[in-house]
């Protein structure tokens, strides 16, 4: 195929030339970066809990005085346990996806803010929450019955605690953080497991590293520990049984508010938790859908109107010996050139639209080999749209050289 | 003459039903995502007090530690302690002045067998509801007097007016809050100011619905009510005892009716903190006095998706006006043989221009219909959406109207370059190859 004939008609119609360039520019640049962020937000939504989601509930009460705490807990516990379908309830301060309960610095000295470790979250339960949640402990022990201690202000003191993974290697990377110590304050605490994952209540709002800065913190119910209640009942069970353990709480503490948005399955909280950026997904799918439609739906028009201008040249060109193939060939070839001058546009405004990203949402840098991808898009979409009115142009006959209309 | 450009082009757009209906449909499609989103981004980025709020400002301190401070570039702290709320409030330097907090209060119906519920609670001071302009139904505001006796006195909104006690005037009666009673002073016609501007860096959320329970700051502390959110910034021995601790949990607002107040309050603000340094209480000299504009856009209360969304919008509609420029000019070549005939019988250049512009203006008006009902569309979706501003997301008049500019503008601009093109072609040539 020869290209320079190609160049040369297209220098007869720069500017309708320059209007789909810039289109195919225009789709490129919004093209990489929709689905940068659809993959994004979707790395987001599939943020690992590390728990048994499908077989956890949790149940949260509010609206007594510290003084009542032991009181509340004994009847909570007793009246939830009592629910049929019931396998376990036990305390803990939070879950992931639910309200946060206790958030603090910590660091590897004694003398507070030097050598910080950073913003962890500190999960408060009472013995057998972990077996309950379904933790996964890949190194060191589990809690024993004398690992549990009074919370006498937000966490115990000297208490021995679990990390999740992601915790671990960023506080002591390349060492066994076993034994390790760290403090909060005055709050001395010291490692004694790892578990695989144990998301953060809000995962998404540290960022992706930090989203599983856990400390699951073996306490003893009372003081900061009550009014939540973790659940487990069979998948199947779950909802029925969350659903009798929230009418049940008016007949088991009469005087307690239940908090009906925070008392719900896992399932649920982690569906609310993400629901925006679902939300999110499906619109940048939608406008890169209707975005590549609007694009071809130009080269179309514009590869239509070339076709019937050129009537005249096709039939001469058929006359003179070229086979359809040639003329088809033509016009795809055309498409690609012009294609080509597009995108090699749009992935120089594909990287500017990242930059002014970046500088307003706090995006990462768009990866590079979303370029190619965008590239082969592109040309796809390009030799589909013409393919119409190639086929059409293909199609004329060598006696419309003979017609003089 | 312009009814029959405006028949000239209602032919040519016949003439090509599909080209047409796709070109129309494009535009609209973007005009549609393009006022959603403005919709949305207009009424969350919206003035919550038009009236007021140029004279509403807020002033801020910062007491943290000298560690980290780099002069000029370290912005103040967002909230204040109570010594500093209480010191700014007791100098009277601003013609009015209220102090914040938000909370939760535990809320019991007097009516027998109705369970407990929890409401949202503002913690503040008497000036409050005169400063923001709060309408009220019955009753009135609590007195300045009445902050420092710690008089057990509450205002409740509307609509928990309505829940208790059915609608009727209850100022003086008692509301049980927080296992305490409080005697009603006051109910509130409907306010929830949007964006909830007094509620921004005091924990509450930025949109939605008003708060239902206003108590006297000193009252609220002495049932032991807390603040939402509290940020100490040295190491805390006594959490319970908030007004002592080193521990920033108050929003402090100011009413300044003019620019020499204001300056005025600037350099009170200024001298105040020099005080507090020569007295050891501060290491930072940094004081900030933003209007209530100024402080939503320092807090950046609009969130990130939302203002992404409109630039994807205006992405899209970009693309749709390029795409629209070339169909139109596409669609105008086609016909070089038709201008080279009207050329030939007289018609001006400025006639041909003026033809393919109305022909685009037709274009334009008609995607700007079927866009309408495109955002229409987008806006039930959103009142469908989670977000705390869902319900507010409704077409008004002027957004209405804004949809036909955004619209003509579109299409006249994608016009122009075929047009132009048009009105620039030798009529002679083409003639002849006819």
């Amino acid at each position: 195929m020869q290209i320079r004939p190609i160049l040369a008609a297209l220098r007869r119609h720069r500017l309708a030339t320059l209007l789909i360039a810039m289109e195919v520019a225009l789709a490129c640049a919004v093209l990489c970066n929709a689905c940068f962020l659809v993959a994004q937000r979707w790395k987001l939504i599939q943020t690992q809990s590390g728990v048994d989601e499908n077989s956890l509930a949790v149940l949260t009460v509010n609206g007594f005085e510290p003084t009542q705490a032991a009181d509340v807990n004994a009847r909570m516990l007793a009246g939830l346990r009592a629910i049929p379908g019931m396998q376990a309830v036990t305390l803990i301060s939070q879950v992931p996806f639910g309200p946060q309960a206790g958030a603090a610095g910590i660091s590897r000295d004694a003398d507070s803010f030097k050598n910080t470790i950073g913003i962890v979250d500190f999960v408060l339960a009472e013995p057998g929450t972990f077996q309950v949640l379904g933790l996964k402990l890949v190194e060191g022990r589990m809690p024993q019955a004398d690992d549990y201690r009074p919370a006498t202000n937000f966490a115990p003191m000297d208490a021995q605690v679990l990390v999740s993974r992601a915790l671990a290697e960023h506080a002591w990377p390349g060492e066994s953080p076993i034994g390790k110590e760290f403090w909060c304050d005055k709050l001395h605490f010291r490692v004694m497991g790892v578990v695989d994952h144990f998301a953060r209540a809000h995962p998404r709002e540290w960022g992706a590293q930090a989203a599983e800065w856990t400390v699951f913190t073996p306490t003893l119910p009372g003081g900061s520990l009550a009014g939540t209640y973790l659940l487990r009942a069979s998948p199947a069970d779950l909802p029925r049984v969350l659903r009798t353990a929230r009418d049940a709480v008016a007949k088991i503490a009469p005087d307690v508010v239940l908090d009906q948005e925070n008392s719900q399955t896992i399932t649920d909280l982690r569906t609310d938790y993400f629901k925006s950026d679902r939300i999110m997904i499906d619109l940048l799918i939608g406008v890169i859908v209707t975005m590549l439609g609007v694009t071809a739906l130009g080269i179309v028009g514009l590869a239509s109107f070339w076709v019937q201008q050129r009537r005249r040249q096709i039939g001469v060109r058929r006359a003179l010996g070229a086979t359809r193939g040639d003329i088809l060939r033509y016009f795809q070839t055309e498409n690609f050139l012009i294609v080509t001058g597009g995108i090699l546009l749009g992935m120089l405004l594909a990287f500017a639209l990242n930059l002014a990203l970046m500088t307003h949402y706090e995006l990462p840098r768009l990866p590079l080999y979303y370029l190619p991808i965008g590239a082969l898009v592109l040309w796809g979409l390009g030799q589909l749209a013409v393919l119409g009115p190639a086929l059409r142009a293909a199609a004329v006959p060598p006696v419309v050289a003979t017609r003089s209309v | 003459m312009f009814a029959y450009y405006l028949d000239l082009a209602l032919r040519s757009l016949r003439r090509n039903k599909v080209l047409t209906t796709l070109m129309v449909l494009a535009l609209a499609l973007g005009i549609g995502a393009t006022i959603t989103t403005l919709t949305v981004l207009r009424l969350l980025s919206g003035d919550p007090l038009p009236q007021k709020s140029a004279q509403l400002f807020y002033p801020q301190l910062d007491p943290n530690e000298k560690d980290g401070y780099i002069a000029g570039q370290t912005e103040p702290a967002p909230t204040m302690t109570y010594v500093d709320a209480m010191n700014l409030l007791h100098a009277h330097r601003a013609t009015r002045q209220v102090a914040m907090a938000l909370s939760q209060a535990k809320v019991l119906p007097q009516q027998g067998g109705d369970h407990p519920f929890f409401s949202d609670a503002v913690m503040t001071t008497a000036d409050f509801f005169a400063m923001f302009d709060a309408p009220f139904q019955y009753g009135n505001g609590w007195a300045a007097a009445d902050d420092d006796s710690g008089a057990q006195l509450v205002v409740i909104a509307g609509f928990l007016n309505d829940k208790l006690f059915g609608g009727a005037n209850s100022v003086g009666k008692t509301i049980r809050l927080n296992d305490r009673d409080f005697r009603i002073v006051g109910v509130l016609k409907p306010w929830a100011p949007q964006p909830r501007f007094y509620a921004q860096d005091l924990g509450g959320r930025s949109y939605g619905d008003g708060d239902a329970v206003f108590l006297p700051l000193r009252t609220a502390r002495a049932v032991d009510m807390g603040p939402q959110d509290t940020e100490c910034y040295a190491a805390v021995t006594d959490i319970k005892h908030l007004e002592t601790a080193p521990c920033m949990w108050l929003g402090v607002w100011v009413e300044l009716v003019d620019d020499a107040a204001v300056a005025g309050y600037k350099s009170f603000l200024s001298s105040y903190a020099q005080q507090q340094i020569a007295q050891g209480r501060f290491q930072r000299p940094e004081t900030a006095l933003l209007d209530l504009m100024g402080w939503l856009r320092d807090q950046q209360v609009v969130p990130d998706d939302v203002r992404l969304q409109a630039g994807l919008a205006f992405g899209f509609l970009l693309i749709c006006v390029v795409n629209t420029v070339g169909l139109l000019l596409a669609k105008c070549l086609r016909r070089s043989q038709e201008i080279g005939v009207r050329r030939a019988l007289g018609a001006t250049r400025r006639e041909i221009f003026t033809q393919f512009m109305v022909e685009a203006a037709i274009v334009g008006m008609a995607g700007g219909v079927l866009g309408l009902l495109f955002a229409e569309l987008g806006l039930l979706g959103i009142r469908h959406q989670p977000a705390e501003y869902a319900s507010l997301a409704h077409l008004d008049l002027g957004m209405f109207l804004f949809t036909f500019v955004v619209a003509l503008g579109a299409s006249l601009i994608a016009g122009i370059l075929p047009a132009w093109r048009a009105c620039v072609l030798a009529p002679a040539p083409q003639l002849k190859a006819a």
